[in-house]
């Protein structure tokens, strides 16, 4: 009874959230899943029954495992559990099976690693430190900031019901990200170093953590203006970060360097190969510049400036077609993107360099960097959005600014991860679950900083209003008109452009407040 | 009221359990020729569309009644109606006259989810909120908590979303608890108007008959039977008639209809008990096969009996003594009553006690997380036969983790806490060393829990002996009925000690 009373008591409302959340992810197990099952088995076949050195060359399925080995390794050790439940799903040539045991292994798999999660959730809440504490539990920044984590829409439908394993890859980012926090430096960058060997997309926001380590870890001093003191420069710091660095790729990569495959396993990790936008325009920097391109194209055919026969067919009866040909702005090449995403990169690093503002400033030059690519790279994924939500989550509930382009971002960041869900059962999931979350986020973050100016201007409310609107026409509206037929791309080229005019202009108000909100330092002490 | 807004969250979270829970199967999936309770409902909306009025509830070669005749009182049959109009606007094959028989697809099982969904919407789930915002000194933390435990019970969700039960068990206790809300906030006919469409709506809700009527006939004896009183028994009566010749007008211009509907709800040669429930009869049949030895008009009378002998106490208290904390009290007791002694018992009738133990969830949590919990449990053979096991355990534990950790569950066992102080008191008059009843309900609850899971793994991995294959179902009916027997017991003590308690705090004061 004792014991009882210990594991539910009041004050335990951390493990109340995250068993909560944990028993909604059951819940969600039925509910449909999208060829990334398929994918994530694939590769549990192919990892269990095939040797190392045939991993990244097996091709019986279209979905070949492009991870990092560090993935494929831990596929590996699922496999091994999974041996025990159902064996057929480990076999290579088993296309597309999906057995009961199958799915519940799978989905229980994500589950179970979300604990990694869970536990970075809770180191984060204890590292960052709050000025004014309310009494009551729910005004709490610690409650608030656990429930923006943990119950975070993006990842419960891209987790648990479009089906990828995001929980504990954001989980070791998260965690490295409070070691930062803690001063554990080399234990974070160690995370770091493990989680890009996991998942290589986290590269975007490698620079983030190059720089600071590099310029408030191993420069141990600044001189009184805040500038870099070069004398300070400590080589055991830098020769320990990059053992670290260095064990841990080789521990990665070091057998298919021997086996003397790492040529093919880039290519694998970075298909070039693949369009500028995927199938669904994620809604960035690129979504805009197509549809402008069509609006382009569009009023030229009208007003006859245009030559029709010239046109590419392709561009103008569909949006889903995976090579986009531009039609009247010049096209992009994958080195533009490349360029661009340096470019827009560019001033946040330079910002950590020689303004350093501690974890908070490493925080928001990550957050950048995040963005910044999800603006302008190559075949960017609109799951990708979550890269920047997640750590946005840790600013939010510091300063009411940050918690107004929270708002922005998350919101219209989450509402465009809605074509990912498009069957019938899952649309009121969707919806009550991005209710849910909006709500509570907007609330609770309102109520945190009650004492401050409205945290949304007029306009921007009525931004994020009309994603209601948008809505119901895209998914209640439209498939019933006769536009359904004719142009069945509208409803996805609405809402990419739509989110994607949200998070541009999240992100150029972030990039303004980073560059503006220089911090007071100790120039004015006499 | 700075938290509305986590009302509304409280809303959405019990909106996405529910939904979640109805992408699971449903009763009779795929099980010709008879199907499940599902396709009942299906058959109803045919027959309400396609046949006038007059030819609901007779047989004919139109609507044979032995294949999910229509047994359930006129509002349900109108529901059906306006729920087939929605079907044919969508997809006539649906609801077609004899083609449509077992009609299954996943378009259609996500049309009827979506009906219980929506009736849960319009009626049960703003009664709750009204409920727990009018709640009596309790601070606004603890009507939002009040309203998600409520909103979380297990039962109501997988009888309605998961096993789908040929009635939509939502509308039924929705309006049973408008009443209650009327009544006990002084908006009788309101209230009884509302409690008469639960009752028109189904029959069961008679469960909880006897609690109104007992309240309502006290409450005009308080404002004196000669003067106001009677105008209130007068308006009532009105109220009451008339809201039922409304919902049975089709039927009663002629004797036959009228006698024809009465038949179909009340079916008397049934049988004691069917299939295995969690009640008195079944588990005694267990050593003496009462269904074999005595004739049925014999259990039928017994079973009368006993039910009137065990309800009678609580309201004859309740008459004399009208409070709508004696009234939920009363609630309580009586459905139990009825549930454990009365003829031709469903285990999902569990449902129609559970109903007034939410309402008394804030009062003691205990004990009601205790009877939700080992309610939701007693209904384990039926879910389990529809592949419910994963949602059941799930909301099950949800269940208990928002009681557990808002109400802080288990730190009130004391015996103030358990509304046991006049109780004991009154025996430590004869038994001074009486003090270890916290101690000893405490013991039983957690050998109820281990009992619970024990018998949950046992049923799920074991398989049963040859010679009796139903071994485990009939251990969890048993069990359950013994905890139910003890929470009667409970609640009865409750009941009969609460005034002196109430007139012991006003001398304290």
């Amino acid at each position: 009874m004792a014991a009882l009373r210990m594991a539910t008591g009041s004050d335990n409302w951390f493990s109340a959230l995250a068993l909560g959340v944990t028993l909604l992810k059951c819940l969600l197990i039925p509910t449909y899943h999208s060829t990334d099952f398929e994918v994530h088995r694939n590769w549990l076949a192919i990892t269990h029954s095939l040797p190392v050195s045939q991993w990244y060359y097996e091709a019986t399925s279209e979905w070949t495992l492009d991870y990092p080995p560090f993935f494929a390794w831990f596929e590996y050790v699922l496999s091994h559990v999974a041996k025990y439940l159902d064996r057929e799903m480990l076999n290579v040539h088993n296309l597309n099976y999906s057995s009961s045991r199958t799915l519940l292994f799978q989905r229980f798999s994500v589950i179970f690693t979300d604990a990694l999660f869970v536990y970075a959730v809770h180191e984060c809440c204890k590292c960052i430190e709050w000025k004014r504490a309310s009494k009551e539990l729910t005004e709490k920044p610690k409650f608030i900031l656990s429930v923006l984590l943990l119950w975070n829409f993006g990842l419960l439908i891209v987790d648990h019901i479009h089906f990828q394993y995001n929980g504990f890859l954001f989980g070791l980012m998260l965690l490295s990200i409070a070691r930062l926090f803690q001063k554990r430096h080399l234990e974070g960058a160690f995370l770091f170093a493990v989680l890009l060997h996991f998942k290589h997309i986290y590269l975007y926001v490698a620079p983030a953590y190059g720089i600071y380590l590099l310029r408030s870890y191993c420069f141990t001093a600044n001189k009184p203006d805040g500038s870099i003191r070069w004398s300070s420069f400590s080589f055991v710091r830098v020769i320990s970060l990059g053992l670290i660095v260095i064990l841990v790729s080789a521990l990665s990569l070091g057998p298919f360097l021997a086996l003397n495959q790492l040529p093919q396993v880039f290519s694998r990790l970075f298909p070039f190969k693949r369009g500028l936008c995927h199938a669904y325009w994620a809604p960035n920097f690129w979504a805009l510049y197509n549809a402008l391109d069509k609006m382009l194209s569009i009023t030229g055919l009208h007003l006859k400036l245009l030559d029709p026969n010239k046109i590419p067919k392709a561009s103008m009866t569909s949006g889903l077609v995976q090579q986009f040909q531009h039609t009247v702005l010049p096209s992009v090449t994958p080195l533009a993107t490349l360029i661009c995403t340096l470019i827009a990169i560019l001033p946040s690093i330079f910002c950590l360099w020689f303004k350093p503002q501690g974890p908070r400033g490493f925080l928001r030059c990550l957050i950048l960097c995040a963005l910044s690519s999800f603006m302008f790279g190559w075949h960017v994924h609109e799951k990708a959005i979550l890269l920047a939500i997640l750590p946005m989550s840790l600013l939010s509930v510091g300063k009411a600014g940050d918690a107004s382009i929270f708002l922005i971002l998350t919101t219209t960041g989450h509402y465009s991860l809605f074509p990912l869900l498009f069957t019938a059962p899952e649309l009121p999931i969707k919806i009550l679950l991005m209710l849910l979350f909006t709500i509570y986020s907007m609330t609770a973050l309102k109520t945190l900083f009650r004492k401050e100016k409205p945290l949304l201007n007029r306009m921007e409310k009525f931004y994020l209003l009309g994603l209601g609107p948008l809505e119901i026409c895209c998914e209640f509206i439209f498939p019933f008109s006769s536009w359904k037929m004719k142009y069945p791309f509208v409803p996805l080229l609405l809402t990419s452009v739509y989110c994607a005019v949200g998070i541009t202009y999240a992100w150029f108000k972030l990039y303004v407040s980073v560059l503006t909100d220089l911090p007071v330092f100790k120039t004015k002490k006499p | 009221m700075e938290k509305w807004y986590l009302m509304t969250i409280v809303v959405l979270i019990g909106l996405t359990v529910r939904w979640t829970v109805s992408l699971n199967s449903y009763s009779g999936a795929g099980k010709p020729p008879m199907f499940g309770d599902y396709e009942a409902q299906r058959h109803w909306q045919e027959i309400t569309f396609n046949l006038p009025v007059k030819q609901w509830y007779f047989n004919s070669s139109d609507n044979d009644l032995q294949y999910w005749g229509l047994d359930y009182p006129p509002l349900t049959a109108y529901h059906s109606l306006l729920c087939s109009y929605a079907a044919e606007f969508i997809n006539p094959d649906w609801i077609a006259l004899h083609t449509s028989r077992g009609y299954e697809s996943q378009a259609h099982k996500l049309f009827m989810r979506a009906t219980v969904f929506i009736a849960d919407l319009l009626i049960y789930i703003p009664a709750v909120i009204l409920y727990c915002c009018c709640l009596k000194e309790t601070s606004t933390k603890g009507k939002i908590a009040n309203a998600l435990c409520i909103l979380l019970y297990p039962g109501l969700i997988l009888i309605d979303y998961g096993h789908f039960q040929n009635i939509y068990n939502s509308v039924s206790l929705g309006f049973a608890l408008w009443g209650v809300l009327g009544v006990s906030y002084d908006w009788d006919l309101l209230g009884s108007l509302a409690f008469c469409l639960a009752i028109n709506y189904k029959q069961m809700e008679l469960y909880h008959s006897l609690p109104f009527f007992c309240f309502l006939l006290g409450k005009c004896f308080k404002k004196g039977i000669k003067g106001k009183g009677f105008l209130l028994l007068i308006k009532l009566a009105c109220t009451v008639v008339a809201s039922f010749i409304l919902c049975w007008l089709p039927f009663l211009a002629e004797r036959e209809q009228t006698l024809q509907v009465l038949r179909r709800l009340f079916p008397v040669d049934r049988g004691l008990f069917e299939d295995k429930v969690a009640n008195i009869w079944c588990s005694v049949n267990v050593f003496v096969k009462i269904k074999d030895i005595l004739p049925r008009h014999i259990q039928l009378i017994i079973s009368f009996c006993f039910t009137f002998l065990s309800l009678l106490p609580a309201c004859i208290k309740l008459i004399l003594q009208p409070s709508p904390k004696g009234f939920k009290f009363t609630l309580v007791t009586c459905a139990l009553s009825f549930f454990l002694f009365s003829f031709q018992v469903h285990e999902k009738s569990i449902l129609l006690v559970s109903l007034p133990v939410c309402l008394v969830l804030n009062e003691i949590p205990f004990i009601s997380t205790w009877f939700l919990l080992v309610s939701t449990f007693s209904m384990l053979p039926l879910l389990l036969k529809d592949e419910l096991l994963m949602p059941s355990l799930v909301t099950m534990m949800a269940f208990f983790i928002a009681s557990a950790t808002s109400f802080s569950t288990f730190e009130k066992i004391s015996e103030e806490e358990l509304q046991l102080k006049s109780f004991s008191i009154s025996v430590r008059k004869y038994l001074p060393c009486f003090t270890f009843l916290p101690r000893i309900i405490q013991n039983l609850f957690l050998t109820s829990v281990i009992a619970m899971v024990l018998l949950t793994l046992m049923t799920v991995t074991l398989d049963p002996p040859q010679k009796l294959p139903d071994l485990f179902s009939l251990l969890v009916c048993f069990v359950s009925c013994m905890h139910f027997l003890f929470f009667w017991v409970y609640f009865n003590i409750i009941i009969m000690w609460n005034s002196r308690n109430a007139r012991n705090q006003k001398k304290l004061n």
